[in-house]
């Protein structure tokens, strides 16, 4: 046989020393299948049930790929394959809890989701004719309410939270007295319990404005006292993220010290900073407690947070169940279109803050 | 527009420690002067004292006066950012700025400062600067790409346009060439020749060939020990530090024996 040069010698069964005994390929998935297999002909005979027959496929697979990686492979490998598992299964684990209650809250709330339902206010008509009171279902209060509500605590929050972030990491000096203060006091406000927050605006209201002092402004206050901590932490840590090279190749251009935090610091730290807020804001939307309290509950229409009660999304989804109307079923079913709609929104809110980080994200290319 | 630089008497501090100590010396304009020494002997702190740039850090300060073109940069009332306008400054690693592109960069001493400028009169600085910095030919098509796609040596000649865009009087360089590669090194050392004969330039290296290149005159510091405050040994003539040196310590430094 003649041989070409370049031609590469045909694969022999060489002994390399860079290769060891191994699995086959897909061994992962047979042996799942057969831990399935297995696990699941067993339970038949006892009674079958899927929680113990899922758990019982985990342990049997777990078992099985150690066992065989030990006897055909080597410890280390062993060891990885195991350790490999129990992640998985960790992360499955985890995420069961969320897709649950995303399925749940999607297929109970995707029958209510109209136009309507967005669009107009609930209410009872009476129909004289044939003497009936029917509800209408209807969530527009609630959306109006949430968007005010989170967009006033937003505008509190986030100056107050961005500017103490710029004090905290352009400004206090490392031995500053005032820094340990206002990062100790960040901290005791971010372990606050909602209710707390709640308790807070509402009896400072009826300090100021009597008793009965339900209204929009009120619950901001209480949403901002849970936001204000969390903008603070993030946008801290994102300024901080902002290299000292940036702040001095300014400054060596006779920058003064304001326009080079405005223009480059903030500039450079933007799109972390809007991912914190929007964070911020996801976190405290779906707020009930506090906003039950401040704002109280209502069925009708206010557009005014400076007076009288308002209603958010969350709160009816808490009322809708807890203090049904005439109709149980039909107010249920509200609470679940109102939960629906609160997680469609916080899901937007993400995806626009995606979108606004990636506008502003330093580009190389 | 170049300035003769005197420093009498100086003394530098970060908080209570004694980082140089007595340093004298005059550096004249349209001249480059290399600064050298081992690690640690406060050759960043003296150049950094050159536009108040160390104050950055808290609690830094100095004894003593830095006069360029005879006005005090630490007589009471000098204002650091009038200051750093008049003397620029290029670092270790290339920074420019991420969010800006490679025409932004060069206006960003205007821009920044919310100084308004037509855009002919952007343009020609844009193109001015570039030119200067030997940068025009390679990105006079791609002015609005983000400077951050240009390679290294290519931005660290961005960050020297973006520091000539402000006139300055003097550009003070910070081991400009530790972080690129020979070929980006003799550019960047080709320019330095160019741009001497408009302005005073102070450079802080670590390469001896480099110094004995491009400097006209070489200042040697150096440090008893840690935690001592660093010194200025000997300052000459390049030819004079690198061929016949009258300091036993000079000597050892540029043939190697230490540092
Ligand atoms: N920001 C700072 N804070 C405190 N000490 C510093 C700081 N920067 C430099 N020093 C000290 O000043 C001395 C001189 O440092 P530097 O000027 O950076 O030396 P060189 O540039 O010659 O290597 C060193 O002892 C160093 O530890
Ligand atoms: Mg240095």
């Amino acid at each position: 046989m003649t041989t070409t040069i370049g031609d590469r010698p045909s694969r022999m069964p060489v002994t390399s020393t860079f290769t060891d005994a191994h699995l086959p390929r897909l061994i992962e998935v047979w042996l799942l299948l057969a831990a399935a297999a297995v696990s699941g002909a067993a339970l038949l005979l006892v009674g079958f049930n899927p929680a113990v027959w899922a758990v019982a496929t985990a342990a049997l697979y777990v078992i099985a790929i150690g066992v065989s990686s030990r006897l055909v492979e080597n410890g280390r490998k062993a060891k990885d394959r195991v350790a490999r598992a129990l992640v998985t299964i960790a992360f499955l684990l985890a995420i069961i809890p969320l897709v649950s209650t995303l399925w749940t809250v999607l297929v109970k709330g995707i029958g209510q989701l109209s136009w309507n339902f967005i669009s107009k206010v609930g209410q009872a008509t009476f129909n004289p004719a044939t003497l009936e009171v029917t509800r209408t279902a209807g969530a527009l209060q609630a959306i109006v309410g949430t968007f005010e509500i989170t967009g006033i605590a937003t505008l509190i929050s986030v100056p107050i939270g961005l500017l103490a972030a710029i004090y905290l990491v352009e400004y206090a000096l490392t031995t500053s007295h005032l820094r340990r203060v206002v990062t100790f006091l960040v901290d005791v406000m971010t372990g606050i319990p909602s209710i707390v927050a709640g308790l807070f605006a509402f009896s400072l209201f009826t300090l100021i404005v009597g008793p009965k002092a339900f209204s929009g402004l009120s619950a901001s206050i209480a949403l901002s006292v849970l936001m204000i901590p969390i903008v603070v932490r993030s946008s801290e840590e994102m300024l901080r993220l902002v290299p000292t090279d940036l702040r001095e190749a300014a400054y060596a251009l006779g920058v003064t010290k304001s326009l080079t935090i405005i223009k480059v610091v903030l500039r450079t730290a933007i799109p972390g900073i809007v991912t914190g807020i929007v964070l911020a804001v996801a976190r405290v939307v779906g707020e009930t407690a506090p906003v039950f309290i401040a704002a109280s509950f209502t069925d009708n229409f206010n557009a005014d947070p400076l007076n009288g009660p308002q209603q958010t999304l969350a709160v009816l989804a808490y009322t809708g169940y807890k203090f049904p109307g005439k109709d149980i079923a039909a107010s249920n079913q509200e609470a679940w279109g109102s939960a629906l709609l609160l997680v469609i929104i916080v899901i937007l809110f993400t995806i626009i803050a995606r979108v606004v980080a990636r506008i502003f994200a330093p580009k190389s290319r | 527009m170049s300035k003769r630089i005197e420093v009498h008497d100086l003394n530098v501090y970060y908080g209570d420690f004694l980082a140089l100590e007595d340093v004298s010396l005059q550096i004249e304009p349209r001249s480059v002067t290399a600064f050298i020494g081992p690690s640690g002997c406060g050759k960043s702190t003296l150049l950094r004292t050159l536009n108040r740039m160390h104050e950055v850090v808290p609690g830094a300060h100095v004894e003593g006066e830095v006069l360029i073109g005879g006005n005090d940069l630490y007589a009471p009332g000098v204002d650091p950012v009038l200051v750093r306008r008049q003397v620029g400054m290029v670092f270790q690693r290339p920074n420019p700025f991420p969010t800006m592109s490679i025409r932004e960069n060069v206006l960003a001493g205007v821009k920044l400062n919310n100084r308004k400028i037509s855009k002919a009169d952007s343009d020609d600085l844009v193109e001015s600067s570039l030119k200067g910095a030997n940068l025009w030919s390679e990105v006079q098509d791609r002015l609005h790409k983000p400077g951050a796609s240009l390679s290294g040596g290519q931005q660290q000649r961005l960050c020297i346009a973006r520091a000539i865009a402000v006139s300055p009087e003097v550009v003070l360089m910070d081991e400009p060439c530790s972080a690129l590669d020979p070929i980006s090194t003799l550019a960047i050392e080709d320019l330095i020749e160019e741009l001497k004969q408009e302005y005073t330039i102070v450079i802080v290296t670590h390469n001896m060939q480099q110094a004995s290149r491009v400097s006209d005159k070489t200042a040697f510091f150096n440090i008893a020990g840690a935690g001592k405050p660093g010194k200025l040994i000997e300052y000459d003539d390049t030819d004079t530090i690198f061929s016949r040196p009258s300091v036993q310590a000079t000597e050892d430094y540029v043939s190697g024996k230490f540092g």
